[in-house]
Parts: structure tokens; C-alpha cells; sequence
């Protein structure tokens, strides 16, 4: 018989679980944590100024130019929203199968989520160029006849899926902290603390009854978000895929979204967890190396479908007979930014394969850098993607280039910036791992009198 | 919304305690009486006898709702308001529309399940009476009130003590 490893390391008592997870909420924030918090906050407001003269000047300041109008906004738009991705992997479909390892990872995996959606809201609604319209991208009975919005357009499905996933996936995150709000509620030594957590606990109570709706309640959201999320980088790909573009025009990339969002989700993920155990010990006993282990587990296996991905795009192109397919394909691998398709490769295809070796994934020093490679990967996946398919398409005369500016760099670099302050945030504010999902697997791996097997 | 009521709560330090004790409680014959933890506790449906929770009908008929409102939406807005010629498609093309119904079927399900929880555990509630602050973090609990049947302070607080209860109240709740 297979034995289990702990998921919860260190004999924890319910009182330690409640203990070590909420301390980093009620101590006094560290050094580290400061230094980082004032480095994401002054990245927030340097992105603050580059939106805002985006926005004043006009979309121009990035390197749009035709053919490329579409650049770094929609390519860091679709890069943020795969990395959202994971989050509700987790939570949901881990939930679904039973995975009981989630318990320790599934919170901060789900912050991750609905602050990557919020960071990646931000660029198709600046993109529009005049985000005061914004508006006029849902439908309500307008003055103008009413004129409606085109529902056959995936741009508008976009609308609807991402803003359904923002809400759905913002719900379920809070639904599962509203019990250990209530926790830190009856922890508070102060008043202000007392209200301000006794209102986000919404006066949850914990009894039995209580707890089986809850539980019920999960579930269905659960259910709900499997299906959702799958759709939202379906949908996000259709942007690409309902268009006649050659190197966009391909049926393979629903699946071939998903992939890479759970890919990149996966490595996001290790870098703040590899990230998130240095600055608080405590976590160390919650998210062990064994978690570690199976997510870059999951990197490599989602690596090397992506990578299959790109194999069968390209047998594709030549074996279909089309010969403006093919010359995309040939050119994205050979013409001018040939470097950015190689680099992609490099970083999410062959870097992840180090993976096969124990010693590898159980290394936080590789995992970390190895997650680092797999968001540069991705990012130039959808830069590649998106820049290259554009850049030279059916007629010679109508070819040219995207003139990256610095505004470009800006706005890549400030939404980091964004990303990281509300995150480092809610590592303070909120208990980072789920007390109340914790506690039911504080035995597994353990046995009767608590030693190991 | 629950109203505060007196009654005795008996606290428990451990697990497989407060499960028996549930179980007796109910075996007793008491039919209000509230188990209180930190977590869901397996087993502990059983024990107190709680049927299963209605909101999956919710969930299933605000679904049904959203798929239809969304196939409502851009079917009037597309074939019958203002019709708008694009590409030659016919202006009720639904498999483009299925994108849209698909999301408004999730929306209405998951939100209106949010709300049948709320409604079911009748929260948001404003400061409501605390057994004991631990009860949150590590210690279990079993609160009867004073209009349950066969309510008798006397014998209950014995009841609790014999099924290992560390302290035994009156308080309301």
C-alpha cells in the first residue's frame, strides 16, 4: 500500500493551525515584507502615470502601427488572464476530484486569481482607446435607437466571460474566507480589528447547520467555476480563432489556451508560494515541498502539451496545402522575430523538462527560476501569437513591424506593479492559507497515536 | 433572521466528543439544538440529523433562468429590436449567442446559490451572541435553548458533563 506523506507537517494541533495562520495577520509586519510593499507601490504608481498618459495622449504611445494594432495591451491582457487561471484549477476542479493537497494552496491560488483578472481587466478597456465609453460595451437601451451590441462578435462573449469570471471567481474566493474572518474576529485583541473582520465575517457562526449549506454551497460553486473557466480562455482564444487571420485562424486553439493559462497559472503560483514560505516560516508546515512537487508536476505535464500544441500547429500549416498558413507558420519560426518564437520554446517547452527529476522538482532555488522562465515563456507565447500572425499576413505591400516603446515597457512592467501591491496586501490582511478547509485534513498521513507511517 | 435566545451550551475539546455527544442530544429527543465547530466536522450531518441543503434547487432553477434570459436578451436584441445585417448571417443565429447564454446561466446560478446561503444561515447578522471565542478556532460546542422540548437545565448540564464536556453555561445565543 502506498503511504501518504502529511499534508500538514509538525503534529499540529487545531489550536497551532489557527495560531501560525493567523499570525502574520496580527504581528507587526516584517522588514522583507515592508521593503517589497514600498517596491510594488512605487511600480503601482509609475504604472499610474503611464496609464494615465495612455489615456490622456491616446493608445498611439504604444507601438501600434498598421498592421499591428493589436500589442502589448491585448498580449499582457491574455497573459494575465491565464495566469488567473490556476487559481480556480485549484479551487474548483482539484476540489471536484477530491484533491485533498489543495486545502493549504487553494486560498492564495485564489487571490492570485481574481487579482490577475483585475489586473488583466484593466487592457482591453484602456485598449478601446476612449475608456470613458466603456460602457457601450454592455447592453442596455440606449439613446441611439437602441442600438445593441453585436452578440455574434467574440469581442463582446469576451466581455461576458471575463466579467462573469471576475465576479464568480471574487465570490467564491470570499465565501471561502468568510469562516476564518470569523476566526480572526474572535482572535481580535482590539476593537477596530474586532469590527472591521466582524463585518467581512459577515456574523458567521459555524453551526451545523450552518456548515452543511456551506458545504453545499462550495460545492455548487465549485461545479459552476470547472465549467466557467474552461470557457473564459475558450472564449478569450475565439477573440483569435473567429477571425480570418492566418496563424489565428486554427481550431486547435481553444484547447491550446487552456493549456497554456494552466501552465502559466501553475508557474505563477510557484513563484509567489516558493516566495511566500521564505517571508512567512510559519507557512513552511502548510505548503510543504510535497505541494511544491505536484504543481511542478502539473508545470511539466501542461509544458509539454503547449509544446505538443505548438508541434501540431505547425504540421498543420504545412500539411494543410495552404500556402499563406504556411509562410505565417515558416516566419514566425524564421523571419524577424523569429527570436521571440524560439525564446518561447526554450522557456516552456524545454526548461519545464528538469522537472523529470526528483531532486529538481523538490529544489525551491529551480523551481523558482524555472517558474520565472515559464511567465517570460508565456508571455512571448501570446506575443508571438498575437504580433507575428499580424505583423506579415496575405499581402506583401501591407506588411511592417510593431514599434515597441517605452510606454509599451511601461505598461508590461507597471502592471506588475499593480498585480504585487494588492497581493503582498492581502498576504497581511488576510489568513493566507484556509483555516477552517485545513483542519479536516490535519490527519491524513498520520496515524492513530500521531506519528508518521 | 434567527432571533438571540437563552439557553445552555455544553463545550467540548475534542472531536470524536462532540460528535457522540451530538448524537446523544439528538437521541434525547431535543430538536433545536445547535452544534457549534470551527470546521465541518464528517460525520456531523448524521449525528444531528440535518437533511440535505436545499440550494441546489436554487442553483438549478436561477440557472435555467440565466439560460433563458440569455437566449431572451440577444434573440430580442438581435432578430427582433433592431436587426443588423452582419456578414449574411441570419439575425437569430444562436450557436454565437451560445457563448453568451453559457455565461449568464453560470452568473444566475452561482450568485443567486450565494444568496440562498445567505438566506439559509441568515447572515449578513450584526454581532451575533459568542458561546465562547475558541469555538472559531478549537473547541466544539452544543447549545440547547430554553423552548426545546424537554428543556431541563439541571439534567442537561449532567447530560454534558457524562459526555465529557470541559465546562457547561447558560448563555444565550
Amino acid at each position: 500500500m502506498i503511504k501518504r506523506n502529511p499534508l500538514v507537517l509538525g503534529n499540529k494541533t487545531l489550536k497551532d493551525v489557527t495560531d501560525d495562520i493567523c499570525a502574520p495577520v496580527e504581528r507587526f509586519p516584517s522588514k522583507g515584507w515592508v521593503g517589497l510593499f514600498l517596491g510594488a507601490k512605487t511600480l503601482l504608481l509609475f504604472y499610474i502615470v503611464i496609464l494615465a498618459s495612455v489615456v490622456g495622449v491616446g493608445i498611439g504611445l504604444l507601438g501600434m502601427s498598421n498592421p499591428v494594432f493589436w500589442g502589448t495591451m491585448i498580449v499582457t491582457f491574455v497573459f494575465w488572464i491565464g495566469i488567473g487561471h490556476a487559481g480556480t484549477l485549484i479551487s474548483a476542479v482539484l476540489f471536484l476530484f477530491r484533491q485533498k493537497w489543495r486545502t493549504s494552496v487553494a486560498r492564495t491560488a485564489e487571490a492570485m486569481t481574481v487579482f490577475a483578472v483585475m489586473t488583466a481587466g484593466l487592457f482591453p478597456l484602456l485598449h478601446t482607446g476612449r475608456p470613458w465609453l466603456d460602457y457601450w460595451l454592455f447592453p442596455y437601451p440606449n439613446q441611439r435607437g437602441p442600438l445593441w451590441v453585436n452578440f455574434r462578435s467574440p469581442l463582446l462573449w469576451d466581455v461576458f466571460a471575463v466579467s462573469t469570471y471576475a465576479t464568480v471567481s471574487m465570490v467564491f474566493w470570499y465565501i471561502g474566507l468568510v469562516p476564518d474572518f470569523a476566526t480572526i474576529k474572535d482572535r481580535a485583541k482590539n476593537k477596530l480589528r474586532r469590527t472591521v473582520y466582524g463585518a467581512l465575517s459577515l456574523g458567521w457562526r459555524g453551526t451545523a447547520k450552518n456548515w452543511s449549506h456551506y458545504e453545499m454551497l462550495y460545492l455548487i460553486l465549485a461545479g459552476l467555476s470547472t465549467p466557467l473557466v474552461l470557457s473564459v480562455h475558450t472564449i478569450v482564444s475565439f477573440d483569435f480563432a473567429v477571425s480570418h487571420l492566418p496563424g489565428w485562424h486554427t481550431t486547435i486553439f481553444p484547447p491550446y489556451f487552456v493549456a497554456g493559462a494552466i501552465f502559466s497559472g501553475f508557474a505563477m503560483v510557484v513563484t509567489l508560494m516558493t516566495l511566500v514560505r521564505i517571508g512567512f516560516k510559519e507557512f513552511q508546515n502548510y505548503v510543504t515541498l510535497d505541494h511544491m512537487e505536484v504543481m511542478n508536476k502539473i508545470i511539466m505535464t501542461t509544458g509539454m502539451l503547449v509544446g505538443y500544441a505548438y508541434a501540431a500547429e505547425f504540421f498543420i500549416a504545412w500539411y494543410s496545402g495552404n500556402q499563406y498558413e504556411r509562410f505565417v507558420f515558416v516566419n514566425r519560426a524564421f523571419g524577424p522575430y523569429g527570436w521571440s518564437y524560439w525564446m518561447m520554446v526554450t522557456c516552456n517547452v524545454i526548461i519545464p523538462q528538469v522537472f523529470w527529476w526528483k531532486k529538481m522538482r523538490r529544489s525551491i532555488p529551480v523551481m523558482f527560476v524555472v517558474s520565472i522562465f515559464v511567465n517570460i515563456g508565456m508571455w512571448f507565447e501570446r506575443f508571438v501569437i498575437t504580433v507575428t500572425s499580424l505583423h506579415r499576413d496575405f499581402l506583401p505591400s501591407s506588411w511592417g513591424m510593431y514599434h515597441w516603446s517605452w510606454f509599451d515597457t511601461g505598461v508590461l512592467v507597471g502592471s506588475f506593479g499593480m498585480f504585487l501591491t494588492l497581493f503582498l496586501l492581502y498576504l497581511r490582511l488576510f489568513p493566507a492559507v484556509s483555516i477552517a478547509e485545513v483542519k479536516p485534513v490535519l490527519h491524513v498521513g498520520y496515524d492513530e497515536k500521531g506519528g508518521h507511517h | 433572521m434567527a432571533k438571540i435566545v437563552k439557553g445552555i451550551a455544553g463545550i467540548w475539546e475534542d472531536e470524536h466528543l462532540i460528535l457522540k455527544a451530538a448524537a446523544k442530544t439528538r437521541e434525547m429527543g431535543f430538536q433545536k439544538f445547535e452544534a457549534i465547530s470551527a470546521y465541518p466536522v464528517h460525520g456531523m450531518e448524521e449525528a444531528c440529523g440535518i437533511k440535505r441543503s436545499w440550494i441546489p434547487y436554487v442553483t438549478f432553477v436561477m440557472g435555467v433562468v440565466g439560460l433563458t434570459a440569455g437566449l431572451l436578451l440577444t434573440w430580442w436584441t438581435s432578430a427582433v429590436d433592431w436587426k443588423v445585417n452582419v456578414g449574411g448571417k441570419p439575425f437569430f443565429s444562436l450557436p454565437a449567442f451560445i457563448p453568451i447564454m453559457f455565461e449568464l446561466t453560470i452568473l444566475f446560478a452561482a450568485l443567486s446559490s450565494v444568496v440562498a446561503l445567505f438566506k439559509a444561515c441568515g447572515i449578513p447578522r450584526i454581532d451575533p451572541p459568542i458561546i465562547d471565542p475558541d469555538l472559531s478556532s478549537h473547541k466544539f460546542a452544543i447549545f440547547i435553548p430554553h423552548n426545546d422540548v424537554n428543556y431541563d437545565e439541571s439534567k442537561i448540564e449532567a447530560m454534558f458533563k457524562e459526555l465529557g464536556a470541559t465546562s457547561v453555561k447558560k448563555t444565550e445565543y
